[in-house]
């Protein structure tokens, strides 16, 4: 029947199947197709260069992870008649990009992945009704978890406080107790460092000393010179640095005054994904990713991914495309999500946070994933990372 | 290897009887990291040979006269052939891309491949080599079984949650069962009329009536000291008699052993790290299981419960068949 079959000729083949298989879908077949219609909106500031040349974060970085998502969901959506479509907006205007989004929110649109800092996605959160259904995929602000709570966010990016728990643990297990903090001086350094200071309290670690980077010159030729006497202070076990941008941090790794380890922001890191991560069928998201994108998959594509895999798991699961009945089923203990991290993954019902576990990594390997063994909690080990419902104000009506 | 097969065949069918279960019965094992096979005999359990295969090696099948191993090499895109009195690979199937895991139909020709990566099941006819269908199924096709009847071919999906049903005299998919997250197994029971399929990180059973594709029970496991997380069923066997079904429960390390009528779980057997899936051999009073993370087959004594031996194979053991 179908002698076309070498290994590249694989899709023209499935094309001419797809024609005699899909309406055969029996039961399914009379019923019209249920439509899901998600707009992902990207508001990314002009960013400012970095002063060590650090490999650049990919244009699309959260809506290529976007697009594989519809594309996974079409095809489940496909055997029971769900059709789920995507529209986007990049912009580097914040103003427009929110009047874009309350244009479609006019329209009736509902079910929206954004990718902004937390005070963009305020704003956003404000300006859409309250039965809109916003997933965060790009901010890791604390408040947004502890002290300002958006009743119709959701965030599938995991907060700063889960990363910076995820690598206390794994320093705590390893006996790693007395740090040297060196933190940049953006404002989103600032943010980690407190995050990592928060971890510091509650793993029973101690800062032994705190020092804020502030030089502006380019490291690249100096480092060697430079961090050392940078690093010279009472004795630690490990550096922590706070340097999201990357301006210094990679220079920190085997220059310290003492041989140490660094980990944080640079170093050995905690990240929501990386291409290290392949247990699990991870291997597999990652292949389907590189194909469709030719490039590695990144943290921020994960959550865009994992944004409208939660959409797609609660239409598959309450047969509606309502977004009011799809929050109300993500937040319920029924809901579900396979995400390749090793367990099915669901969201606090305070916070509206994805819970999940954390891959600690260097460039080229998983080191470990957090929680870690030992860290018990009465509901699951997995708010033993960030904020647990008591250190939170947040509680989702 | 040779010598003992050699006696085998000369031998008297009368003295053959007296042990031929474990007489030079030999068990194929895909190491999935390493691009081998292990080859244990099952008479002195120990791997007496390793052979070199295409790229990372899961799910294996013998031929229905146990002349021949079908092999997915999944990342050389193949499956291949090998004849089992010489283990040489003899040839190569157009298989599609990544198999994983495939299922071969009663009539012994039609190799039906789930084809990971292209969400595609394929068809090939195993002696003229041609592509008899390609069967659009949801995200990660990996679970394939053909019932005993040679009527259906089902596939699980990964990604879609879905147990998909084929026609195999149509080649066309005609029905799906949503099952619990990341299905990876299933499993026709003797008479057809169950089947049983796994969900990995719903950390579920379920036993869907053929007749109907309903889902009429749903097993849950629980094993003291280990988190629920880490309870995912994979690989899943039944018994000739009805009387168990076993399910291989993945990173929690343990094997479920379930009563196939009562559905209750007798007993939990703690085996090697990360189980993956399982055989019996031919007379059904031993279990094997794959443990990927350990790198061993665990040996399981079905009347008794007890885990008695565990072999060292290769890399990521995947798939394991034995040759009586």
């Amino acid at each position: 029947m179908l002698n076309c079959l070498k290994k590249p000729l694989l899709t023209a083949c499935a094309t001419l199947l797809l024609a005699s298989t899909i309406p055969s879908n029996n039961a399914l077949a009379a019923k019209q197709p249920l439509t899901i219609d998600i707009a992902y909106l990207h508001y990314q500031p002009e960013r400012p260069p970095a002063l060590s040349n650090v490999l650049p974060e990919p244009e699309d970085a959260g809506l290529a992870g976007a697009k594989l998502g519809i594309k996974d969901s079409n095809t489940t959506g496909r055997f029971l008649k769900q059709k789920y479509q995507m529209s986007h907006t990049l912009s580097d205007d914040p103003a427009q990009m929110l009047e874009d989004a309350k244009a479609r929110y006019a329209n009736g649109q509902r079910l929206f992945i954004a990718n902004m800092p937390s005070a963009e996605l305020q704003a956003l959160s404000k300006a859409l009704g309250p039965d809109a259904l916003i997933f965060n995929a790009g901010s890791q602000a604390d408040e947004l978890r502890s002290e300002i709570c958006l009743n119709n966010v959701l965030h599938t990016t995991p907060s700063r406080a889960m990363l910076t728990d995820a690598l206390g643990q794994w320093l705590n297990a390893k006996r790693l107790k007395e740090w040297l903090l060196i933190s940049g001086s953006q404002p989103e350094d600032k943010a980690y460092a407190a995050a990592l200071k928060r971890t510091a309290k509650r793993f029973g670690a101690e800062i032994v000393d705190e020092k804020q980077w502030s030089f502006d010159t380019d490291l690249r030729r100096t480092a060697q010179k430079e961090v050392p006497l940078f690093t010279q202070t009472d004795e630690y076990d490990v550096v922590v640095v706070a340097d999201e941008r990357g301006d210094f941090g990679e220079y920190l790794l085997y220059n310290t005054w003492y041989p140490r380890p660094v980990a944080g922001t640079q170093g050995l890191m905690p990240v929501t994904w990386h291409r290290v991560v392949e247990q699990w069928g991870a291997a597999q998201l990652q292949r389907r990713f590189e194909k469709k994108h030719k490039r590695w998959m990144t943290g921020k594509d994960y959550a865009a991914w994992a944004g409208v895999r939660s959409i797609a798991e609660s239409v598959t699961q309450t047969k509606s495309n309502d977004a009011a009945t799809l929050r109300q089923y993500i937040l319920s203990d029924k809901f579900q999500l396979a995400a390749f991290k090793g367990r099915k993954l669901n969201y606090r019902d305070w916070s509206g946070q994805l819970r999940q576990p954390i891959p600690l990594i260097h460039p080229r390997a998983l080191v470990s994933q957090s929680p870690q063994q030992g860290f018990l909690h009465p509901v699951t080990d997995l708010d033993t990372l960030g904020f647990d419902k008591p250190e939170s104000r947040c509680r989702m009506q | 290897m040779k010598f003992p097969k050699f006696i085998r065949s000369a031998l008297p069918a009368a003295l053959m009887a007296v042990s031929a279960s474990s007489y030079a019965a030999v068990a194929y094992v895909s190491n999935e990291k390493d691009d081998t096979l292990s080859v244990i005999d099952l008479d002195t359990m120990t791997v007496t040979d390793t052979i070199e295969v295409g790229q990372r090696p899961r799910g294996i099948t013998l031929s229905k006269d146990m002349s021949k191993l079908y092999i997915c090499a999944s990342d050389s895109d193949t499956v291949q052939i090998m004849d089992l009195k010489t283990h040489s690979i003899i040839s190569e199937l157009p298989s599609g891309e990544d198999p994983e895991q495939f299922a071969l139909h009663p009539n012994d020709r039609h190799l039906y491949i789930a084809n990971e990566d292209d969400a595609l099941v394929t068809v090939v006819d195993t002696e003229t080599h041609d592509v008899l269908a390609q069967i659009d199924v949801g995200v990660e096709p990996e679970g394939m079984a053909v019932s005993h009847n040679g009527k259906w071919a089902v596939n699980t999906s990964e990604t879609t949650n879905m147990v998909h049903w084929i026609d195999t005299s149509t080649y066309e998919l005609v029905d799906n069962t949503l099952v619990d997250q990341r299905p990876r197994h299933v499993e026709f029971n003797k008479d057809d009329s169950l089947l049983w399929a796994s969900s990995e990180i719903g950390g579920t059973v379920s036993v869907i009536d053929v007749e109907s594709r309903q889902i009429i029970k749903k097993l849950t496991f629980e094993i003291a000291g280990v988190h629920p997380d880490k309870v995912q069923p994979v690989g899943v066997k039944l018994t000739d008699d009805g009387k168990y079904a076993f399910i291989a429960l993945g990173p929690s390390n343990h094997v479920a052993v379930v009563d196939a009528k009562t559905y209750e779980v007798e007993d939990y057997l703690l085996v090697g790290r990360r189980v993956w899936h399982m055989e019996f051999n031919e007379d059904e009073s031993q279990l094997y299981t794959t443990n990927g993370v350990s790198g061993d087959i665990s040996v399981v004594d079905v009347d008794k419960l007890k885990v008695t031996k565990s072999i060292k194979v290769g890399r990521y053991p995947w798939g394991v068949v034995v040759k009586p």
